[in-house]
């Protein structure tokens, strides 16, 4: 399995939890504290790194708040899923 | 854990601004207005692409998206757009619309719009509710629902049925490329993704009208959680707005 993370930008995050709803490892949750907007933003908790960077987050996120990165595998022969080319 | 071998696989499209909007939590406009920026980046458009902003809740999209933008009166998105598009046809001319916009005070300039075969993308946002404003009933409400000017759910004896846009444009000669999508899950926003980014060849290869009417979500006016929000648009909505295409003209057949 691939492995992946994401960060979550803290600042654009309004706290809709859509991101928590469509994790398939359920490592997304929304943080106890604030945001200097007022929003208790969503956070990787994931001290298993299982975390594959499947990108399901990034794609319902509304606010663009999530970015996606994912392990380079040395000997890739697969094509790159960046988004840009 | 971040490291050296990790690559970005999903990063902010250059074609937004880097701003935070302005729209609630769980509003389903940011993920159109970051579908139509990949889309302006993929086909490397940006510099020649001329947007016409609506009223209602996407009314500051000129604010978010790193493109040309005018502003049109209620519903006048699409004459706007004719007249930019007949001036500088080299341009690429989009309208956002919602569907108090496009469906209510904007009915006629669609219909001619797309009558006349313009060469424009349409982006219809179709959250079933007048957001903005307060969550009026639209002529997109569903039957029975209930908004603030309907409070005990639209009756369509009284106020009639809901309108099908994409069906009824489908029959226009003059348009090109008809679909519905929806943003209710990620699968169907990659499907979303695909439409809108159609929508935009047919105009570059000068095909006609071309309109994707994505259903999308209003949770503070629909007065449900975000994620209650999709799941309406999936329960409630998906069988009165059937998705798919529904017009591709023969010009258009080999970019689908």
């Amino acid at each position: 399995m691939a492995k992946g993370t994401i960060t979550i930008d803290e600042r654009r995050c309004k706290g809709c939890e859509l991101c928590t709803t469509v994790c398939p490892k359920n490592i997304i949750h929304m943080a106890t504290t604030f945001s200097a907007r007022g929003y208790r933003p969503a956070i990787l908790v994931d001290p298993n790194e299982q975390c594959t960077g499947c990108l399901l987050c990034a794609t319902i996120c509304p606010d663009v708040a999530i970015t996606v990165y994912r392990e380079i595998k040395p000997k890739a022969t697969t094509p790159s899923t960046t988004r840009n080319t | 854990m971040l490291n050296e071998h990790m690559q970005t696989v999903f990063d902010y499209p250059d074609a937004l601004t880097p701003g935070v909007t302005h729209y609630c939590p769980g509003c389903t406009h940011g993920i159109i207005h970051r579908l139509i920026a990949e889309t302006i980046d993929e086909l490397g458009i940006r510099e020649k692409t001329i947007g016409v902003a609506p009223v209602g809740c996407s009314v500051f999209i000129y604010n978010y998206l790193d493109t040309d933008f005018a502003e049109a009166a209620h519903g006048r998105a699409p004459a706007m757009a004719t007249g930019i598009k007949r001036t500088l046809p080299d341009r690429i001319v989009f309208t956002y619309q919602g569907d108090g916009d496009l469906a209510a005070i904007g009915t006629a300039e669609i219909i001619h719009a797309a009558a006349r075969g313009e060469n424009l993308t349409v982006i219809f946002a179709n959250n079933a509710i007048y957001g903005m404003t307060g969550g009026q009933m639209a002529p997109t409400t569903l039957p029975g629902m209930r908004t603030t000017s309907s409070p005990s759910g639209r009756d369509v004896e009284v106020q009639g049925w809901p309108l099908k846009m994409s069906e009824l444009l489908a029959q226009m000669p003059g348009a090109s490329y008809i679909a519905r999508r929806s943003v209710h899950d990620p699968g169907n926003i990659n499907k979303t993704k695909k439409a809108i980014k159609t929508a935009f060849q047919v105009q570059l290869h000068q095909a006609g009208f071309a309109m994707v009417e994505v259903l999308s979500s209003c949770p503070t006016n629909w007065n449900v959680s975000p994620k209650d929000a999709l799941t309406f648009i999936k329960e409630q909505m998906l069988p009165y707005y059937p998705l798919g295409d529904y017009k591709i003209g023969d010009a258009i057949k080999t970019l689908v």
